[in-house]
């Protein structure tokens, strides 16, 4: 780092791992040297905290852009980035220039394509681009139908200590679906697919995980059989995680209702008890994460017929005041809610951050948990305002975003 | 459903028809749709007659936009357009710009900037006629879009089955074949359901879209059991390409189980009126002397009243436009 940063935030809420204490943080040369009470050096730079929440900041597992107003905007310091970009992240000069794109204020943690321009053909050159600085490997938007080349994927790829983030949709039985299965679907004329293409997908990349005993990493689970069956492959130790984007949590499939395309995503939005499922399994802990799947599209991937719009959803910035009703909901605790958004992710990418503990990096954020505001799609500082939350009234501010100590936000 | 048929009390005030667009049958009231049936009726009389001319729409340009291939639809919009005195222009996906990669909303702003005083809109994919309605200043008609709804077609196959049952409230109607695939099935369940008949659905559970039970419907698998005792059997087309998807898997035996032929026939009631939106795969869906009995198939009738429907609603549509008094 060129530029090291001295910091004193204080009178705030401090979230660690065991709870919330009274207090602040000390940084010193861009590190956390103190917690809680302290004797604040000479001349050091201070913010008042004013109560506000101090959180460690979000690290957002399988972002599909890089779009640093709506990170920092949101809190992100870390975000772990998709290789699905222009080009396909699969080379190790993409891999450098991806994980060098954020800094200083945003770092970007590039995943790996696992195949060779995400066609689900050929095996990319993952150990080089590990080595390169890819913190895991990913497939990208799609499932990889070859059991084959997937089993021998996970082999190679376990091998080398990276983990392997993957999309749980059988293409075979998902077609050219753009909904779930169900009355949505059917009034609007949208063509589905039966909700078990998830539990299909996650069924087989369990198996495969059981015969290599690979790490992986479902990018979303969103239904309750394959919820079901990533809960057992918990209770049976294998090495796996999965996350969840608030749009599964807090949406069903009747958002889509009038084609309305800032609704359409990948995996598509299930049905009401499959989204009570989601919630209970964050509860229980079967969820590790949340991310945001930020994926901004502009008009011209948005504004048509609802089959043809793009998939995804601009989330960066929504994503801990949607979150954090989580808490307010009584589904999991403050501390929960902070391991969700940044400490488990950071333990499953091996990346730094994620925790307020001395020695550790100073990516903080302060937060009003309760400050008031309305999602606006055209408001957002994302690059496009593609949320299925317009409209929609929310509590939750990032005052503050510190990245190692630089105050970005 | 507890809607009313009939407009609601203290209807005095109440706007007969208050929608500027006609862009599906979910939306509208029964009395809406029944409005619409009885204005359609006035047409069909013009139209039988030798003079099938009226001057209320004169001066008012109808573009018909069609992006996905028509001719049946096309030409009854065109025929009710220039019956009602309209200017019609027909714009067909192979001579638009929409082949030079044109996008949709650009097209809908093209079509508005020449002042169009009514769009008809046929699409291959579902929700872009809504698309296209929300960006133009004149009235939009939806002339079918993908999966989702065709509402003049169930509306004149409303106006058929009340012309020739005398109503539709209490019929028991089969809807069959390919409904999952069908517009034409989607606009007619909503359209029969909210005048009160009890709509079946009969198709092999490859062409039942998930949860169809959930739009009012009884679900049949069994082409003898759906068509027991029903007042009416409307058939559906099977596009030839789903024979490569694994939905069915011969013509032969598609017909075979779920072909309407005078046995099968048999089995809905004795007076049971048959109805095909067309164009209609003889030897399919339909046997040829089921489809050829006059006493029994009221498919030229069908489009007789289609003609009707659409002067009724263009008509309706453009009354606020035209300055038409009380619109």
């Amino acid at each position: 780092m060129t530029t090291l940063h001295d910091l004193a935030v204080l009178n705030g809420r401090v979230v660690g791992a065991n709870g919330v204490t009274e207090g602040g943080v000390l940084v010193c040369g861009g590190r956390i040297a103190a917690i809680g009470r302290f004797d604040v050096p000479e001349g050091i730079e201070r913010i008042d905290a004013r109560g506000a929440l101090i959180a460690p900041g979000l690290i957002d597992v399988g972002a599909f852009a890089i779009d640093l107003p709506a990170f920092v905007a949101g809190g992100i310091t870390r975000a772990v980035l998709m290789p699905d970009q222009a080009q396909a992240l699969d080379t190790v000069a993409l891999v450098q220039r991806a994980a060098a794109a954020g800094k200083p204020d945003v770092w970007v943690h590039p995943l790996a394509a696992a195949t060779r321009a995400l066609a689900g053909q050929e095996l990319a050159e993952i150990g080089l681009m590990g080595q390169a600085g890819a913190c895991g490997i990913a497939t990208g938007r799609g499932w990889i139908g070859s059991t084959g080349l997937m089993y021998r994927l996970l082999g190679y790829a376990g091998a080398l200590g990276l983990r392997t983030v993957t999309h749980a949709e059988d293409s075979a039985l998902a077609g050219h679906a753009v909904m779930t299965d169900g009355e949505t679907a059917t009034r609007l004329g949208l063509s589905s697919a039966p909700v078990e293409v998830e539990a299909l997908a996650v069924a087989r990349d369990l198996l495969l995980v059981e015969a290599t005993v690979a790490p992986v990493h479902f990018r979303q689970v969103t239904t309750a059989r394959a919820l079901d069956l990533v809960r057992a492959a918990k209770a049976r130790g294998l090495p796996v995680s999965c996350g969840i984007t608030p749009a599964h949590l807090f949406l069903a499939d009747h958002a889509v209702t009038g084609f309305r395309t800032f609704a359409r995503l990948s995996p598509p939005l299930r049905d009401e008890a499959d989204r009570r499922a989601c919630l209970a399994a964050v509860a229980d802990g079967t969820i590790d994460l949340i991310c945001s799947g930020h994926d901004p599209h502009g008009a011209e991937a948005k504004r048509l017929p609802f089959a043809d719009a793009e998939p995804g959803m601009a989330g960066a910035e929504t994503l801990l005041a949607l979150s954090l009703s989580l808490v307010r909901d009584g589904v999991i605790g403050i501390e929960r809610l902070f391991a969700m958004l940044a400490g488990t992710p950071a333990r499953l990418f091996n990346l730094p951050g994620g925790a307020i503990a001395e020695g550790a990096e100073a990516d903080l954020i302060l937060v009003d948990p309760d400050a008031p505001w309305r999602i606006e799609s055209d408001a957002l500082a994302a690059s496009a305002g593609n949320t299925p939350f317009d409209g929609l009234p929310v509590q939750g501010r990032v005052l503050r975003t510190i990245k190692g100590g630089k105050v970005v936000r | 459903m507890s809607m009313s048929l009939s407009p609601p009390e203290n209807s005095r005030d109440v706007h007969p028809f208050p929608h500027r667009h006609l862009l599906g049958i979910a939306g509208l009231q029964p009395h809406e749709i029944l409005f619409l049936l009885d204005e359609a009726e006035q047409w069909v009389t013009l139209n039988r007659g030798t003079a099938k001319h009226d001057d209320g729409l004169a001066g008012l340009t109808l573009i018909n936009a069609f992006f996905e291939n028509s001719t049946r639809t096309l030409l009854s919009f065109e025929i009710a357009g220039k019956r009602l005195g309209a200017d019609v222009v027909n714009m067909a996906v192979a001579q638009s710009s929409v082949k030079k990669g044109e996008t949709l909303i650009d097209t809908a702003i093209t079509l508005n900037a020449m002042h169009a005083d009514m769009i008809c809109i046929r699409h291959e994919a579902s929700g872009a006629v809504q698309l296209i309605a929300d960006k133009v200043d004149c009235p939009v008609l939806n002339a079918g879009d993908g999966r989702h709804e065709h509402p003049t077609q169930a509306l004149l196959d409303a106006l058929t089955i009340r012309r020739r049952k005398g109503r539709i409230a209490g019929l028991t109607v089969a809807i069959c074949g390919d409904v999952l695939h069908s517009r034409v099935a989607r606009s007619n369940i909503l359209a029969l359901t909210a005048l009160g008949a009890e709509v079946r659905v009969v198709a092999p559970p490859t062409l039942l879209p998930a949860a169809i039970e959930r739009m009012g419907v009884t679900r049949f698998t069994d082409f003898d059991a759906g068509l027991d005792g029903a007042d009416v059997v409307m058939m559906l087309r099977l596009q030839r390409e789903r024979m490569e998807g694994g939905f069915v898997p011969s013509p032969r035996e598609y017909h075979a189980l779920f072909g309407l032929t005078p046995e099968r026939l048999a089995k809905a009631a004795p007076d049971a009126l048959v109805m095909h939106p067309g164009p209609m795969n003889r030897g399919i869906e339909i046997a040829s002397s089921v489809a050829d009995d006059l006493s029994r198939s009221a498919i030229t009738e069908q489009v007789e009243m289609g003609v009707a429907v659409r002067m009724a609603c263009l008509d309706v549509l453009t009354r606020a436009r035209r300055g038409v008094a009380g619109w």
